[in-house]
Formats: structure tokens, C-alpha cells, sequence
């Protein structure tokens, strides 16, 4: 039971962190939506490394407010607590960890990739076809609505 | 790794909750705290020291691999691999097919726990008779035509896209990574803002090539942990519930797969616990999900027959 509190009591305060933070976009691109649901309209494409402030949090989304001072919804998977530093001006790596800190492009990355398939002679024609396979959330949406499918839509 | 990963199972609830609390916290370590967690479950007599500093390792080098991935570099792992196991399955060539099954497991993506990967998720058929299906790092996932002809419905085929894309949103294909590929030069290179030397470059290129070979053979032929397999199917339990679907749909995926069951052979018995063991330990959570009014419908009938007309 105790332990139970400390859990609930701990659990709180990490939520409650999150407003006013700093975050960034994690993914190649999201959508800033005007409420917090895959429904929301989309209020404004953000790219990859865009930082925005976190105004609020709940069930999965963030409302936030971005450099050009839009605000909306977007789903906290597509956002890191990380700075992501998209261009490379000079040595960051004192005092940087990668606690804090994501270079866009660094590590496994696109050279990466190419000396490997060098080495291997791997064909990725069908893995390219594949990232060309993607649907719109809203025709998801329709998906689920066109079949009954009574879903959590958020 | 599995010997670490099965450690958790005895583990009682006190330490899932102070595992829980590393999940949400934004400060802490995950090793630090992981092994504060196997620590204090030690102490309350819940697991031996010995098994409190297993618990520790794996909590550090799950630390490195959750630190030092962006989801951008797990999207070039997942790429590799991917073409990895393209190469030992040729891609089933249907527009129409491919189209549903793309629509169906986003849609199941997106009520799931991680609906973002860095470039979405994405799904293939492979024209192979092994009843079989993979997950990449990133959300490729590829089904094959043995597998599908299991299914005799929307829900049963949803239930194996929502078990793959519960390995992706348990980052299992990502444990799989031995923790010693994390080097000094790994760590380095993702976070300094200078250009890798040709020496640092090869050294990358070798290390990425142990990770993608350490993730396709877990794939392919080694398996994950029973543990991993449980909670990829209770997530897809999760997250069938969720999209509006019977979860059931996965106790009936996994009996036809039982009556289809081969011991020995080159497909999913290779690399799963049998289906019997596994409806067993996803029944809990099966029977908690709510259950739809109708478990399908004419519109779902139609588009499943539809999709798969050509093939």
C-alpha cells in the first residue's frame, strides 16, 4: 500500500514536469492538430527537430506552443525530451550527453547505410517501395468507421 | 539477454510499479534506477542478489540501447533489416492486398501505445507457405502468405499485425542488439557534432552490421523470450480492443495456428512458444478487454474478401 502511494505520489510529479518543458519532434514529420485526437484538424506540419514548449498533457497528447507561436495538439510519441540539433556547428560533445542531446544524422545514418549495402549488396528496392505504402490518419479514421469499429480514436 | 529477460518473470508487483515509475520519470537513468529497482525487490526477499544484479545489467545495457537510438537510427536499422529478410522471402506483388493490409495496420498503429515511428509504419506481404511474420526497429512488418491463410477474418488478420506492432512499441527488436555493440566510438559518433574519420566509419559500418545480424537472426531463427512473446500478445489483446475489434480474434488466430502447428519446422514453431502455452497466458487479458456488440460485419466481410481476391 505504501509503496502503492510512493508510485501514485511519483507518478504525478513526473506528469506534472512536462508543462513549460522543452521538447522536440522526433519523427520526420508530425501534424499539430486542433484537438487532442487523431480526428483534430491539422493545424500545422512540423519537421523533424522542431522544438516546442509543452503548455499541457493528457491521455497521450501534448498541447504545445511552437517557435512561431502556433498552438495545438500532437501525440507524445512523435515528441522527445531530447534537444535534436539538426546542423553539425562544431564539437557539442563536451559536457553533452545523449541523455540530453540527439544529433539528427549521426550514429546509424544514411552514410551508414550506403557502406553497408556496399559491403553487402543488399537490395532495397522493395524496403523504399515500402515507405511508400502510407495511408492518411483520416483515411484510418474512415476505416474504422466504415467497419463499425467502435475505436478509441484519440 | 533471454536468461535476463526470463529473470523478470518471478518478479513481483512492487517492482513492476518501481520499473513504472523509471517509465515515467524524465530525470533519472533508466540503469540507475533499474538497479535501485532489482535492489529493493532483493531486499524485500522478492528475487536473490544474483538475480538482482542480472536484473541490474540488463536495466544498463537497455539504458545504452534506449540512449543511444533516435528513432531515426532505429528506422535505418529497421531499413536493414528489412532487406535482410527480403532477401530470404521475395514480397508478394499485390497492389490491392498490400493496400488493405497497409490500412489495416496503421489503423492499428494508431490506437496503439507508440502510433509514431520516425516514418510510420509499414506492412508487406511475403510470398512464402511458412506461416510466419517479422517486426523491424521502425514499423516495417512483413506477414507471410502461409500466415495469412490462417485468418478468416478482418480481426484474426488484425490480431498478428497488433502482435508484431507490440514488439515494435516494446522496442524488442532493439533489445535484441547485444549490449557489447555498444562501443565508446558508437556513443561518440551519435552525439558529436564533427564528422566521422574514415577509421570511426568503418568501425560504425561494422558495428551497425553486428546489430542488424543480432536482430535477423532473433527474427528468423533464434526467437524472442516467452516473456517478450506474452507481452507482444497482450498488447495486441490491447490494442484489438481498442480499434473496436473482438480480442478474442487472437485466441482463434492462435488455435488454427495450433492445429497447424509443426514441431521442427521452419516457421513460427521455430521461434514461438506453442500456441496452446500462449493462449493460456494471454487469456487474462483477453477476457478484461470489453467485448463489441458484433464481432463483424458485412462492410469488414467484403473488404477482407476483396483485398485478398488476386492471391
Amino acid at each position: 500500500m505504501k509503496r502503492l502511494l510512493i508510485f501514485l505520489i511519483l507518478a504525478f510529479f513526473a506528469l506534472a514536469l512536462w508543462a513549460g518543458s522543452m521538447m522536440s519532434v522526433q519523427v520526420s514529420t508530425a501534424q499539430l492538430r486542433g484537438t487532442p485526437s487523431f480526428l483534430g484538424a491539422i493545424a500545422a506540419e512540423l519537421a523533424y527537430g522542431d522544438r516546442v514548449e509543452v503548455l499541457e498533457s493528457g491521455r497521450g497528447w501534448f498541447r504545445v506552443s511552437t517557435e512561431s507561436g502556433q498552438s495545438g495538439w500532437i501525440q507524445e510519441s512523435a515528441l522527445s525530451s531530447k534537444k535534436i540539433v539538426l546542423s553539425t556547428g562544431g564539437d557539442i560533445s563536451s559536457g553533452a550527453s545523449t541523455e540530453e542531446v540527439a544529433l539528427a544524422g549521426k550514429g546509424f545514418n544514411e552514410d551508414v547505410e550506403r557502406e553497408y549495402r556496399a559491403q553487402t549488396d543488399l537490395d532495397f528496392t522493395w524496403v523504399d517501395r515500402m515507405e511508400t505504402f502510407g495511408h492518411p490518419a483520416e483515411e484510418l479514421v474512415a476505416f474504422l468507421k466504415d467497419g463499425d469499429l467502435e475505436g478509441v480514436i484519440e | 539477454m533471454k536468461m535476463t529477460i526470463r529473470i523478470f518473470r518471478p518478479v513481483s508487483s512492487a517492482f513492476v510499479a518501481v520499473l513504472a515509475i523509471v517509465a515515467l520519470s524524465t530525470c533519472s537513468s533508466f540503469g540507475e534506477i533499474g538497479g535501485l529497482g532489482a535492489q529493493l525487490a532483493a531486499d524485500a526477499g522478492y528475487i536473490s542478489d544474483t538475480q538482482a544484479d542480472a536484473v541490474g545489467d540488463a536495466a544498463e545495457s537497455a539504458e545504452k540501447a534506449f540512449e543511444t537510438l533516435t528513432p531515426e537510427q532505429e528506422y535505418y536499422v529497421g531499413r536493414s533489416v528489412a532487406a535482410n529478410i527480403l532477401a530470404d522471402y521475395p514480397p508478394l506483388d499485390n497492389e490491392s492486398a498490400n493496400s488493405y493490409l497497409n490500412t489495416l495496420g496503421q489503423t492499428l498503429a494508431m490506437v496503439s501505445d507508440k502510433p509514431f515511428t520516425f516514418k510510420g509504419y509499414r506492412f508487406l506481404l511475403l510470398d512464402s507457405d511458412e506461416i510466419n511474420a517479422f517486426a523491424t526497429p521502425g514499423g516495417f512488418i512483413f506477414i507471410t502468405r502461409g500466415m495469412l491463410e490462417c485468418a478468416t477474418d478482418e480481426a484474426m488478420l488484425a490480431a498478428v499485425l497488433a502482435h508484431e506492432i507490440g514488439h515494435v512499441q516494446l522496442e524488442h527488436g532493439i533489445k535484441a542488439i547485444k549490449a557489447s555493440r555498444w562501443t565508446d566510438t558508437i556513443t561518440k559518433t551519435a552525439i558529436a557534432g564533427v564528422a566521422m574519420t574514415s577509421a570511426e566509419m568503418a568501425e560504425v559500418t561494422a558495428v551497425f552490421d553486428d546489430s542488424i545480424g543480432d536482430i535477423t537472426q532473433t527474427l528468423v531463427v533464434n526467437g524472442y523470450s516467452k516473456d517478450q512473446e506474452k507481452k507482444a500478445d497482450e498488447a495486441a489483446a490491447v490494442i484489438l480492443a481498442r480499434a473496436g475489434y473482438d480480442s478474442e480474434a487472437i485466441i482463434f488466430m492462435l488455435e488454427e495456428m495450433n492445429r497447424r502447428w509443426n514441431p521442427g519446422g521452419h516457421d513460427f514453431a521455430a521461434t514461438h512458444p506453442t500456441p496452446n502455452e500462449r493462449i493460456r497466458k494471454v487469456r487474462k487479458t483477453v477476457d478484461s478487454q470489453p467485448r463489441p456488440e458484433r464481432s463483424s460485419t458485412p462492410v469488414r466481410e467484403e473488404r477482407y474478401e476483396r483485398a485478398f481476391s488476386e492471391i
